[in-house]
């Protein structure tokens, strides 16, 4: 088998970058208050967006379940606020879903 | 006494909220572990691409470079462009780690991902070192066990149960967003925005995959920010 050890510590190195650069520069600084908004956002735009593309790149054969296990998740956790619950649902779904889908 | 039994409460907190993660990532680390075998990549290779750069979808990327015959180059500006969205997660967390000693830092971004991002986000109020070094502890523990598990023995799960358990991330995420929608009406707003925008950018077809994510967290937010802007000024007036 081929070696790939070059590969995987460059990519580890262009991974591990961006996590790092703006947890160490920004810490201390004081952020505009425009900025500091912007950045709270980003946790509900970028589920959002990562729910959405999770829909669009599923397999033909999948989306449906997708859908279904996107929804009824949410709608357990809108009710019950309860993560592990809502996920093993939303997983249940889907499962029942891709088996008795033609 | 009473500082033990805190202590003991926060690791008991910091494990029941990193649970859904280990659940979520378990199946998909094993569809990892497996493929990577199955491209005849080697166990300490594949081990190695969840050790070290630990980003699952772009591991996944990696493998079908590789299998396809892409140059490292190549390889490497790929998984450097769908991973740039970590680094607007690490801004965003720099302002709620305001409070965390500087030193851990290197430590705590490497464990920066999707997933610990978000569970960390929506509960700011739990924020704590134990927790979210426990939270990326759990979690990148389960990432790399079940990487190992499925180049091992990840051929034995039946098919329609493998992709029904990879649902599991997205329902993760809708899990953690929907509640956030009863606290306000701009959550679902801004829900709809981003919905729009990244389906408009990933239709467009003009950006790859990396940049079609950051373009669309980047612009949603702009909108989420005039949106909120303008609804204080409502109030205001």
């Amino acid at each position: 088998m081929k070696s790939y050890l070059f590969l995987i510590i460059g990519m580890a190195a262009v991974t591990y970058i961006p996590r790092l650069i703006p947890l160490v520069a920004l810490k201390d600084r004081n952020i505009s208050k425009n900025v500091e908004e912007f950045l709270k956002l980003i946790p509900y735009t970028s589920l959002s967006i990562l729910i959405v593309r999770g829909i669009m790149t599923a397999d033909s054969h999948m989306t449906v379940a997708t859908i279904v296990g996107i929804g009824v998740a949410g709608l357990i956790s809108y009710i019950k606020g309860n993560l592990v619950l809502s996920v093993l649902a939303g997983i249940l779904f889907s499962f029942i879903i891709v088996n008795i889908a033609p | 006494m009473d500082r033990k039994n805190d202590i003991k409460k926060e690791i008991k907190t910091s494990i029941t909220y990193a649970l859904p993660i280990v659940i979520g990532y378990m199946p998909i680390a094993l569809a990892f572990g497996l493929l990577s075998k199955n491209s005849l990549i080697s166990i300490r290779d594949t081990s190695l691409l969840s050790f070290l750069v630990y980003a699952g979808a772009s591991q996944f990327m990696a493998i079908d470079l590789i299998s396809a015959g892409v140059a490292s180059s190549s390889i490497l500006l790929a998984t450097f462009l769908l991973n740039l969205r970590h680094m607007m997660m690490s801004a965003s967390l720099a302002v709620e780690f305001k409070d965390l000693p500087k030193k851990y830092m290197p430590l705590l971004a490497f464990g920066i991902t999707d997933e610990t991002f978000s569970v960390i986000s929506f509960n700011r109020d739990k924020i704590s070192l134990y927790f979210v070094i426990i939270l990326n502890t759990l979690a990148f523990a389960s990432w790399n066990i079940g990487t190992i598990i499925g180049y091992g023995i990840g051929e034995i799960l039946p098919a329609t149960l493998q992709s029904s358990l990879n649902v599991g991330l997205y329902a993760m995420f809708a899990s953690l967003l929907f509640p956030e929608m009863r606290k306000s009406v701009n959550v679902l707003f801004i829900f709809i925005i981003s919905a729009i925008v990244y389906v408009s950018l990933y239709q467009s077809k003009i950006f790859t995959a990396g940049w079609d994510i950051i373009l669309g967290v980047i612009i949603s937010s702009i909108f989420g920010l005039f949106i909120q802007n303008r609804r204080k000024g409502e109030s205001k007036s």
